[in-house]
């Protein structure tokens, strides 16, 4: 039985991530902790994050995960999700923030004046469904079409320094990366855990993903 | 292919059961919450929104076990509102599984909630419920903000108030038009168009749908993000799927 680990910093509400992947994978042992030494014993890792990065850094810092999770995203099949995301790289433009600095490249917000093909207004957060372009392979899109929809909800988005970290892109208007993976680690922008059936195939995939 | 727009059924709650009333008045037995949930979900919703109308409040923890046992099995985002009074309200429903949490009277009553709530958990976690009124014989028309369901005017500017919501850190705006809520002849779209013409939120349209013309409607002439509607989808009279067909046809992009 693999375990699997949801970090907890204090951020908001675990409880849908945790229990997507226990819908999926019943071999799963899903535990959300906010102690390092569990996250240091986990086979797996999951990264997520909602609110400000900001709030999200401090609060890491705060309960003394800083480390667990730089070791734990060079060392183990580990998934970012969102600010989980947005927190592995160098620096965010959201209150000048620097990250964990795993991943090079930075994080930067939407420009308030976006418009559509129609020259209608684009709101900011970008919330709701958005395709996702797979760029190229990757076990962790197995068994999820191309161009599926996936649920979406950020003001800021990350540029990766190297193109050919990118995994999956997707356009508001602009076309931004949201989905990135590098050996062990693959951190996505959208909520697999409320993206009905295609989120729910991600988690399925990761929790079997051996890198 | 870019953002699609979303379609959210609407589900009133109260002791347990959807009910589903006229003009906010006159409720009637729509079904099991859970069971509906799953319904909407595999006709692809894009998001379910629960209002809690219970009058009582020993009767308000129902609410969380019912968000509790669809967070188990439904994976899109949940919003849950009514009753919402203090931040710690918030943090249970979250804890609960809802994703959102839908405030209306309390961000009037209370002008700090909507600021705590949001640099607490984050805005994108937070809908402010307006409930709009056109006021009779304004020029240029203007709609005036009503709470308690709806039953007690506050004078306030349905678009300022908007504006303010946004300023204290909303995520999103939820319109409902009391004149059009339970009329199932659409919704009012100038009220629509003004709020996400002046708002950078995105902007639910709620109140008045009677059939899939509107829903396109709301999208395409009141610019809305996402249309909510209740009846139809209840009593079967349209599938979820089928009104995203129909939108489709109409050029509008929609998750299918």
């Amino acid at each position: 039985m693999t375990s699997i680990v949801v970090i907890d910093y204090g951020m908001g509400n675990l409880r849908s991530v945790s229990k997507a992947i226990e819908y999926v994978s019943s071999a799963s042992r899903v535990q959300v902790t906010d102690d390092p030494s569990v996250v240091r014993s986990a086979d797996r890792v999951v990264f997520p994050g909602q609110g400000a990065m900001p709030d999200c850094m401090r609060e890491l810092r705060a309960r003394g995960l800083y480390e667990a999770v730089v070791n734990a995203a060079r060392e183990k099949p580990f998934l970012g999700i969102c600010i989980g995301l947005q927190m592995l790289f160098d620096h965010s433009e959201e209150g000048n923030t620097p990250g964990l600095g795993i991943l090079p490249g930075r994080v930067k917000r939407f420009a308030n004046d976006l418009k559509d093909a129609k020259g209608h207004k684009l709101k900011v957060p970008h919330m709701g469904w958005n395709a996702v372009e797979q760029q190229g392979p990757h076990p962790l899109w197995k068994g999820i079409e191309n161009h599926s929809r996936f649920y979406f909800v950020h003001s800021f988005y990350v540029q990766p320094e190297l193109a050919s970290m990118s995994v999956g892109s997707s356009h508001y208007p602009l076309r931004f990366s949201c989905a990135v993976a590098k050996a062990n680690l693959f951190a996505v922008q959208f909520h697999p855990e409320k993206s009905a059936e295609a989120g729910l195939q991600l988690l399925a995939n990761f929790a079997t993903w051996n890198p | 292919m870019g953002l699609a727009k979303r379609i959210i059924p609407c589900l009133d709650v109260t002791a347990g059961r959807v009910v589903k009333g006229v003009n906010f008045v006159g409720l009637r037995d729509a079904g099991d919450p859970v069971d509906i949930a799953r319904r909407y979900d595999e006709q692809g919703a894009d998001e379910l929104t629960f209002l809690d109308i219970t009058a009582s409040s020993d009767q308000r923890d129902l609410i969380l076990h019912i968000i509790e046992s669809v967070a188990s099995q439904v994976f899109i985002p949940l919003t849950v509102g009514g009753g919402v009074r203090r931040v710690d309200d918030v943090r249970r429903l979250l804890n609960a599984g809802a994703d959102k949490v839908s405030i209306n009277t309390s961000a009037v009553e209370n002008p700090l909630l909507v600021a705590e709530a949001s640099s607490r958990y984050g805005a994108q976690c937070i809908v402010v419920a307006i409930d709009a009124k056109r006021v009779p014989e304004s020029n240029p028309v203007r709609w005036e903000v009503f709470t308690h369901g709806g039953r007690k005017a506050t004078g306030l500017d349905a678009i300022e108030w908007g504006l303010t919501m946004q300023n204290r850190g909303a995520g999103e705006i939820l319109l409902t038009s009391m004149d059009r809520d339970g009329t199932r002849v659409g919704f009012d779209i100038e009220l629509t168009r003004n709020f996400s013409r002046t708002l950078q939120i995105p902007v639910i349209a709620s109140g008045g749908v009677g059939g899939v013309e509107h829903l396109a409607q709301g999208v395409l002439e009141g610019e809305a993000d996402a249309v909510l509607a209740a009846s139809i989808f209840h009593y079967g009279e349209v599938t979820i799927r089928q009104a995203k067909e129909y939108m489709a046809q109409r050029g509008i992009e929609v998750r299918l």
